[in-house]
Parts: structure tokens; sequence; C-alpha cells
């Protein structure tokens, strides 16, 4: 539908815009990236024709758009600017019936029904049909951008070019106008071509991507190959770390400081873990980088507080997790960073140790108990009962993403060759369990120190994990059986 | 709508008033019976048909044709304080006027038309220079730009016109009387020589109303919106000369209108030109017969220069404008 053929152009004898090409199909969304001066402003212009280009052509749907009149073009083409002051105030009304301009002639060209609908329409998507009336400098800035882009809706045109079209807007707005446009793309097939300043929204909207610097493109696809950690750096002269996206395939960025974390040097220690009947403690200076399978706080995030509660046996409550928040925070921790599990384990019965490496230490806590086994190569229908075999593995060192699922694989080998070792037996099929039927692990480093790539069963840091986590779930175990003996 | 309705409604009865008014009220009263029954009063007939009527319609005239040409370069600039004294256009059409009467041209074809003709060359060259070097002083052409080159403009004008009047010696006192903007003793010829081109000036801006409108938001925005920008503005720029030339041409140099009557329909009515360029032709009529009123009646039997009561009006508003576009009360 828009075709870019070779566009160079700019101020003066400057091309600041050099050799663009690109094209972008009907109902499809293009974004383009590209740092403060790269030229994103110029291209625009260059497209919608205020600029006169130096070499190149622009088509849309093969017309090249000097051949157009310029009522015709902005039939064809609306244009959202970048917001400016105005000197004269104009209602909101007034402001999108402009909007129609390209589509009425002659001398006394009065307001046909489509002039009207289309103004209506326009308001309502952007959601400022109550502002009719109003002067535009009474509104903020963000009403102001939607009214703005309400008036290049209006216009009716196949191809949209927007220029930062969620500046002012805060991320509820920036979220309805984009889903709002990418709505409007889909249904009448537009063709819409924007600049971004957020990477993440532009990763989010868009089909394409088109990163530009210093007047050139420097890649440019589909949003996998255009948002990586390597070209964002380079272009924008910045530390990002790439991440997904939670809900959707497209990649993210997040911005790294440039100012180093400030850190008390943190250490974690056995003898700082409080062990009483109640819970198993454990309270961190610094956040921990954290990997669990926790009730609460589960997944991977930054915590402070840890805690494995000891529940009755027949602790039966339909929202755990809210019962659970609300016990974290009648004991006076915050429920955002605390990571928490439960057990029908006696509490007081928990195994820590700390094993010593060259990089630095690791600290393991287990809490066993085997009401629950369970033979995972023979599962069977059975009733769950509350997990049994919680698992701590707390590393004083900096792990990569790697590293943590590594330690939580040689975690789980370990914990079922010690089961073996204590002949726990699946009551229901007789055989070998291999652990519990909701059985829990955490994984946490200080991010500080030696830097750990892997915690495979062969590395420095599997081979603490492995040994660790067996002798502590057998400690456990054992004093599991003495208990229930007694 | 009904907005609308109301203003022009407004609008309509104060120019009747005025008219009424404007051909009553005098050294001589008249009844306003005599309008519709010239045989109760011969006298006061001949006096309101052939003396009155003439001045109160060239003086509607002049003050329509600076009041549209105002808005519209209001709205072409984007500048509340444009019109054409304030930028200059109306100097460089009292240039080309007093070159005529100096020199006494008279251009074959045109016949009584010279005169306009002449002013509103003179108006076009002074808007173009005007704009011309205000853009080369500073290409975002701020307010304050473009007043100061237009009273840079007006004062070497002025002093054009001020060497010519004194080479002129005996004429000197007409002249004068002149420059400072009056409508009295011109009779039917001068409403003649004026009204086609005032009707067309106003004609062609009143086409150009939506793409004012879309220019409010700026040259890239109204090319974005399909206005052919060089056309538009060149209409626009020819138009507000020729209504400008031609009402200077007949009436001398009458300052302010264009601004305060574009100003208060705007805050009345907003700055919509579909109704700001009728209702600023209709407003300015008004306005102008009234000070035309005033001038003649205040010291009477002496007149006083229309001019002079403009700037009295003109002088504090155009203050008060800027003041409101400085501290951002838009």
């Amino acid at each position: 539908m828009l075709k870019i053929g070779g566009l160079s152009g700019g101020y003066g004898d400057r091309n600041i815009v050099q050799n663009v090409s690109f094209a972008v199909a009907k109902g499809t969304m293009l974004g383009i990236l590209g740092p403060n001066g790269s030229g994103k402003s110029t291209l625009m212009k260059l497209i919608s024709g205020v600029l006169p280009a130096s070499s190149g052509t622009v088509e849309i749907g093969g017309k090249e758009i000097g051949a157009f009149q310029a009522k015709e073009l902005a039939r064809e083409m609306a244009v959202l600017p970048q917001l400016h002051a105005h000197a004269f105030a104009h209602t909101v009304r007034e402001t999108i019936e402009l909007g129609r301009y390209p589509h009425q002639s002659g001398w006394f060209s009065s307001w046909s029904k489509e002039d009207e609908s289309e103004v209506q329409e326009a308001m309502r998507l952007m959601n400022i049909s109550q502002y009719e009336k109003t002067q535009i400098d009474q509104l903020s800035g963000g009403e102001q951008q939607r009214v703005f882009v309400a008036q290049a809706l209006a216009q009716n045109a196949r191809v949209l070019l927007l220029d930062e079209p969620t500046n002012h807007l805060d991320i509820n707005h920036q979220k309805e106008l984009l889903d709002t446009i990418k709505k409007q793309a889909i249904e009448k097939n537009l063709t819409v071509v924007s600049i971004f300043h957020d990477i993440n929204i532009a990763s989010m909207y868009c089909d394409q991507l088109l990163l530009l610097d210093q007047g050139q493109i420097v890649r440019m696809g589909e949003p996998h190959e255009v948002v990586r950690a390597q070209d964002i750096e380079t272009v924008y002269h910045t530390r990002v770390s790439n991440h997904p996206h939670p809900e959707l395939p497209k990649p993210q960025i997040t911005l790294l400081p440039g100012v180093e974390r400030k850190a008390a040097a943190a250490k974690i220690a056995a003898e700082d873990f409080l062990v009483s009947p109640e819970m198993v403690l454990y309270q961190s200076e610094m956040p921990l980088k954290t990997v669990s399978s926790a009730v609460i706080n589960a997944g991977s995030g930054w915590f402070r507080t840890f805690i494995n509660r000891h529940v009755d046996m027949n602790y039966n409550i339909d929202d755990s997790v809210q019962e659970m928040t609300g016990f974290i925070e009648n004991k006076g921790f915050k429920p955002t960073e605390t990571v928490g599990m439960m057990t029908a384990v006696r509490t007081e019965h928990a195994v820590v140790k700390e094993y010593e490496g060259d990089f630095g230490s690791v600290v393991i806590a287990v809490t066993a108990g085997v009401g629950n086994a369970v033979d995972v190569s023979k599962a069977v229908e059975r009733e769950v009962g509350v997990g049994t075999i919680n698992t701590w593995i707390m590393v004083n060192g900096h792990l990569s993403d790697e590293a943590f699922i590594q330690a939580m694989i040689t975690a789980t080998e370990a914990k079922t060759k010690a089961l073996h070792q204590e002949g726990v037996k699946d009551p229901l099929t007789g055989t070998i369990a291999t652990g519990t039927s909701t059985d829990s692990c955490l994984v946490s480093a200080t991010q500080q120190g030696g830097y750990l790539p892997y915690a495979g069963p062969i590395t420095e840091l599997g081979k603490l994990i492995g040994t660790g986590v067996f002798e502590c779930t057998v400690e456990a175990l054992e004093s599991y059986r003495q208990a229930k003996a007694q | 709508m009904n907005k609308n309705l109301i203003a022009y409604t407004i609008s309509l009865i104060l120019l009747a008033g005025a008219v009424v008014l404007g051909v009553t009220v005098g050294t001589v009263t008249i009844s306003p019976r005599v309008l519709w029954n010239p045989s109760s009063d011969e006298t006061a007939a001949n006096i309101l048909w052939n003396i009155r009527m003439p001045r109160v319609v060239l003086a509607g005239l002049v003050g329509a044709a600076l009041a549209i040409a105002g808005a519209a370069f209001q709205g072409l600039l984007k500048n509340p304080l444009a019109d054409p004294y304030t930028l200059g256009v109306s100097s460089g059409a009292s240039v080309g006027a007093v070159t005529t009467l100096f020199f006494g041209i008279t251009i074959p074809f045109l016949g009584i038309f010279t005169l306009p003709v002449i002013s509103m060359a003179g108006a076009l060259a002074t808007m173009l220079a005007v704009m011309a070097f205000a853009k080369l002083v500073d290409r975002s052409m701020k307010m304050e730009t473009v007043i100061l080159t237009g009273i840079i403009f007006s004062s070497f004008l002025g002093s054009v016109i001020s060497l010519m009047i004194a080479l002129t010696g005996e004429e000197l006192r007409q002249i004068i009387g002149w420059l400072l903007g009056s409508v009295s003793m011109r009779g039917w010829p001068y409403v003649q020589m004026a009204l086609p081109f005032l009707l067309i000036g106003s004609f062609l801006l009143w086409l150009n109303r939506r793409e004012l409108n879309a220019m409010l938001f700026g040259e890239e925005r109204a090319q974005h919106l399909g206005v052919n920008i060089k056309r538009s503005k060149m209409m626009i720029l020819v138009s507000g000369s020729v209504l400008t030339g031609a009402a200077v041409a007949v009436s001398g140099t009458i300052g302010f209108v264009g601004l305060v009557v574009p100003h208060m329909v705007r805050l009345l009515w907003g700055s919509d030109h579909r109704h700001v360029l009728p209702l600023s032709f209709i407003n300015g009529a008004a306005l102008l017969i009234v000070c035309d009123l005033v001038s003649r009646t205040i010291i009477s039997p002496t007149e006083l220069p229309i001019g002079v009561i403009t700037a009295f009006i003109g002088a504090p508003v155009f203050a008060f404008i800027f003041f409101r576009q400085r501290k951002g009360v838009a």
C-alpha cells in the first residue's frame, strides 16, 4: 500500500534521511524507532510530502504522492504531527470538523450526513464526545492529543502517519489509543506508520519495526528481529536487557541503570535462619533474586523475607493466597517482598546447613515429611494433601538464568536420591517414592561476588547443592520419622 | 447553530441601528420618518440622501473591509495583533494613493479606479515585503517580530509621504486631513469607486474561510489536511491587500478597526472563520459608522478625523490583547 524507495532528504543541502526503502502492507502497522536526532520526524515529513525529498519515491497504492492534488492526498493519507501551541482557541468539535476538509468541495459545500457521522465516530473512538463544545486550550495535554488523533481519524484516509501518538498520555490512555488504532487498522484495512519513543509499546503493537540511526535503517523486520539487546544498545548507547512479554510473543526491553546498585555486602548465613514451631524464617538485608514454586510470590523476582510456615494437617482454606497474605501482614512483613511456603511438617525439625565453596557458600534449608509420598513414574489418581518436602537453596554468588533452573533440577535429583536412600515408598503402589505430591523448591542468590554461569551436577555450585540437599533431606526425614515414632 | 443565529441577528440589528443613527443625528437632526417618506421634508431628505447616506455607506464599507482583512491577516499569520494598520499595509496603500494624487496619475481604461488600484498595488507590495523581511529575521515569524517589522515599514513609508506632502505646498492641508482618515464630503462617486473591490475582496476571503481554519494549526498541519497552501495564501494576501488598498484610497489611513472588531467577534463567538469573517464584516461596518458619527458630533461644529477615534479605542485594545497573549491567557 505504502511504498518508499531510496528516499533521501533533509533541510538545505544536508540529507538527514539517507536512502531509506521499505513497504507497508494494508492492515499492518509499522513502527519507527530511533534515538533523538536519528531522523524519524524528518522521515515522516518526507513521506507526508511537507518536506520535498532530494531523491527517492513515496507511493500510495502505486501512485507517486507528487501526482496527487492536495485534497486528494489528504483523502488518502492522514498525518498526526507532534503537538504545538496555538494563538487562537478552537472548540474540540471545530478542530475535528477540519478533518473533513478534504472531503468538501465547491464554494458553498454544506455539511453532509457522512461528515457528521465520521466526526461523531472519531469523537466516540477517542472518548472525547463529552468535550465537544470545550475550547481545546482548556484540555490537558493528553486530551488534546486525543482530539488531534480524532481529527486524523475523521479524515477517513487509508494511510495513517503518526508522530508519537502516545505523547502526553498516561499508560491507560496509551493502551486505549493504540488498541483503537490497531483495531481500526484491522477493521478498515488501514496502513499505519508511527514513530515511537517507547520501544516496548512499539514491540507490542507493531507488525513490523524499523530501527533508524543517523538517517539510515539499522534493522527492519518483525519485533523479535529488531528488539534485540545488542542492536538497541549500539543505537541508543544504553545498557538494556531483553525479556519476554508475559502474555504476547513480543520481546520487551528493560533499561539497566548506568549507576551500579549500591549493595551492602549481603551474606546469607545458616545461623541467621530462625527456626520455630510456627515457621522457618529468613530475612535478608538486601533483596535476593529468587525463583520459586511458593504459595506467595511464585515465579521470579527480588525478595527479602522468606517464610516456610507450619499449618495444621487439616488446613483447608479456599483462598490460601489471601489467608497467607493476611498471615504475612500480621507478622509485620511486606507481602510484596516476601516469598511464602506452607508445610504440615513441624518446622522446628527443619534442617539448615551451610556449604562452603571457592566462590562463596550455599545455605540449604529443608523441611520434610512423607505423608504424601509419590512415585512419579507410577502416578495414579489420589487425594492431594499438604506439601511436605520444601527445599530452599540460597546462594552467596551471582547466578545466570540457566544456573537458577539447573540448581532446581540438581536439587530435585538430590531430593529423589535421598528418598531412595531412606527407602520411602509410595503407599499406593508400594514402589520407591520420588517426592511428595506438593513439594516446593526455591533458589535465591545475592547476585554479588563470583559469577556462576551453570549449576549442573558436576559444576562447583552443583556439587554443593547436590550434596547439601541430599544430606539435609536425609536428616530431615530422619527427624520426621523420630518425631512420628514418639 | 442557535448560537450563530443569535450572533448574526445581534450584529445585523447593531448595523441597522448604526445606519439609522448615522443618517439622523448631526448638526441638523432628521426624523427617521424621512427615510421612507422623503416628501415629508424635502430639505431633510436632500441632506439625508446626498450628504449623510453616502457618508454612512462609505464608512460602513471601509469598516467592513478593514475588519474582514484584519481577521484574515490574523488567521493567516496566526497573530492576533495583525491588522492592515499594524502590519504597515495601510501605509503602503497610502503611499500609492498619495503618489497618485501628487503626480495626478490617471491610467487609461481604469479612469476613476486608478486611485484604488495603485493603492492596492502599494498595499500588496508592502505586505509581501513585510512578510519577507519578518521571515528573514525570524523563521518562526513570532508575533512581536511581525509587528515590529510592520512598524519599521510604517515609519519608513510615513516619511516618504511626509516628503511628498512637504513638496506639494498648497495642497498640504487637504492631504494631511485625508491621511488622518476621514469619510466626510466624499459623496456617492467614492462609494462607487470602492464598492466593487470591497465586494470581490471580501468574497475571495470568504472562499478561504475553511482554509484559514486549517492554517490556524500551522501551515504544515493545513497541508496534511489537504489545503493547497500556496494558492490559499496568495489568495488571502491579494484579497487583504485589495480590501486595504480600496479602503485607504477612499478614506485614508484608519487604524485598529481590523484589530478591534475581529478580536471582539472571537471573544464573543469563537474563532471559527466560517463565522469570524462575515461577523467581522458586519460589525466592522457598524463600528466605523458609529465612530464617524462620534467624530463629527463630539466637538461639533468642528470635525475630528475618524482615525483619531478608532485609535483612541484601538490602541488600548491592542495593549490588552498583547498583555493577554504574553500572560498566556488565550
